[in-house]
């Protein structure tokens, strides 16, 4: 049968093919970790044993902490800002939905085209005139602006499922408004509000364009810190430090997983009694 | 709904809509302002595009690399995709998971694993020396190259993504139905299954060029100075030279790129869909 060996063929061709190109996405995170662990002082391949003294270096040096520490704080402050300013605006536009409405809300999309390099221009700019460059305030500011937009598709992707009867239904026994969003609304699209959260976090702690830009010594994030080491000197704690990253992203990427197939566990179940 | 009731709603967009206005869209007209009044009111700043060769080297290598990059993701992102449509539930979650790894990891991160790899005296260079393949180290870093592996590789999740979801909305039954009827496996895929998922497909290239365009930090690193894109190239006028013309002209005219890309491709897609809005 020669048309059942070339479809198999290729059918393994393509197979192959695609977890090669996987591998080669893969590949990069898998180094990172021996070479973190290396006995040496330089970024290799460990030579006569592994060694934990780069991650050592990394927890007792005030300057890595103290960005990581920066780091987070101006994450969680963006995050937090976003997250409600994007999804009142989400849910503004979707309960109006009228032409002018939906403009609005394809206009507040602009930052997600617009390159970062042009934005950090601008916003230094203007930064100065306000007088807060190298400040908190101003790195909040500019990561809150550009993750606005993600916080808006992912909460308005969860309220295309939302039954507007059941706001009607809230407001009509006498709740107000505050209360028909906080108990009502909110609730139902929690899983939109959360992951815009984890958005909004992840661009801003791994922001660095802008921070290159509007930030001079106050202000010196994780990012900045890796970026410096990368054209410096290539320290091998920026092995350790990115190991650490990869473990925190596969850690969440995994509840992520677990928390959905729980969810889809529950409604077959919840079919299953019906 | 009540006119009331309406105006309480509209107070919930005010507050967001008012940021972006002052602190975004604000800031970016400035910049546009500036590149056509700094030094003196007038195009000076943007005859410099057409007068100076640097400039023209800067664009090209900035659209050569973007179109290479778009080209050689789109296609191995197609080939992901098309995979993961046809493999079982246990093997498409393990490749899914691959991707959004990728997807959701920093990006300077990634970029620093390919300086660790590509480097003299790397990992690749050490490996293939050790095993006796090359004398002397590989010119793999400070090049084309290494921007087009970086960028591939940070792009292959925006490319695998689209085209994955347009694909397993296909019904097998017509590539079946073609296959019935006479038709080989290539030509079922050529004529049935790739017209049919054209959607995802521009949609990926749309999102990757345009993306490459604006690309600062994989080119800046792993080209080392030596492959300057039109990004680095606006850093490097503004920090080294302070020159705000020049430097505001060539981010409105990235800007100005961006924008008559995606007005042209506009004609033929709903470009809200294609970022995820709709």
């Amino acid at each position: 049968m020669k048309g059942d060996f070339r479809e198999k063929f290729g059918r393994g061709l393509v197979l192959g093919g695609a977890w090669t190109v996987l591998a080669f996405l893969i590949l990069p995170m898998v180094v990172i970790f021996p070479v973190s662990v290396t006995d040496q002082y330089y970024l290799s391949m460990p030579k006569d044993g592994i060694s934990l003294a780069h991650y050592a270096a990394f927890f007792t040096n005030e300057i890595w902490l103290s960005a990581t520490a920066q780091s987070v704080i101006i994450a969680t402050c963006s995050t937090i800002f976003a997250v409600i300013l994007g999804s009142l605006c989400a849910i503004g536009c979707w309960r109006l939905s009228t032409g002018l409405s939906e403009s609005v809300r394809t206009f507040m999309l602009i930052p997600i085209i617009v390159p970062t390099i042009v934005q950090a221009l601008a916003m230094y700019r203007f930064w100065i005139d306000l007088g807060i460059i190298d400040t908190y305030v101003g790195v909040i500011l500019a990561h809150t602006l550009v993750a606005i937009p993600y916080v808006i598709i992912t909460v308005s992707a969860s309220l295309a499922n939302f039954d507007l009867r059941q706001e009607q239904a809230a407001r009509s026994l006498g709740a107000s408004m505050p209360q028909t969003i906080r108990w009502v609304i909110v609730p139902s699209i929690l899983p939109g509000v959360l992951s815009g959260a984890l958005f909004a976090f992840t661009i801003s702690f791994d922001e660095i364009v802008m921070v290159l830009f509007i930030t001079s010594r106050a202000i010196y994030t994780l990012p900045k810190r890796i970026w410096n080491g990368i054209e410096d000197h290539l320290d091998p704690t920026i092995a350790a430090v990115a190991t650490m990253l990869i473990a925190v992203t596969l850690a969440l990427l995994l509840l992520d997983l677990w928390t959905r197939h729980r969810r889809q566990q529950r409604l077959r179940a919840a079919a299953a009694e019906e | 709904m009540l006119a009331s009731q309406r105006h309480t709603y509209w107070l919930l967009i005010v507050p967001a809509v008012l940021l972006m206005l002052v602190f975004y869209i604000y800031p970016l007209i400035q910049v546009l302002w500036i590149s056509v009044t700094e030094p003196y009111f007038g195009l000076q700043n943007y005859e410099a595009l057409l007068s100076r060769p640097l400039l023209h080297r800067i664009w090209l290598t900035t659209l050569r690399i973007c179109a290479i990059t778009t080209i050689i993701t789109v296609t191995l992102g197609y080939l992901v995709a098309y995979a993961m449509a046809r493999v079982g539930e246990r093997q498409r979650t393990t490749m899914m998971f691959c991707i959004l790894l990728t997807f959701w990891l920093s990006v300077l991160i990634r970029a620093f694993a390919w300086v660790m790899l590509l480097r003299n005296g790397g990992l690749i260079n050490s490996a293939l020396m050790g095993l006796g393949i090359i004398d002397g180290d590989l010119p793999l870093l400070r090049n084309e190259f290494a921007v087009i592996v970086g960028m591939v590789h940070f792009m292959m999740p925006l490319a695998v993504l689209p085209i994955y979801s347009n694909m397993s909305g296909i019904d097998g039954r017509y590539v079946s139905a073609a296959r019935g009827l006479g038709a080989s496996p290539w030509e079922a895929f050529w004529h049935i299954h790739l017209p049919l998922s054209k959607p995802g497909l521009i949609a990926a290239t749309i999102l990757v060029f345009v993306f490459s365009l604006g690309f600062f930090i994989t080119p800046a690193i792993l080209g080392g100075g030596k492959v300057v894109m039109i990004s680095e190239y606006i850093q490097v006028s503004f920090e080294e030279t302070l020159r705000w013309g020049q430097a505001t002209m060539l981010a409105s005219s990235l800007l100005f790129a961006v924008l008559l890309t995606l007005a042209l491709v506009a004609r033929f897609v709903d470009l809200k869909k294609v970022f995820g809005a709709r």
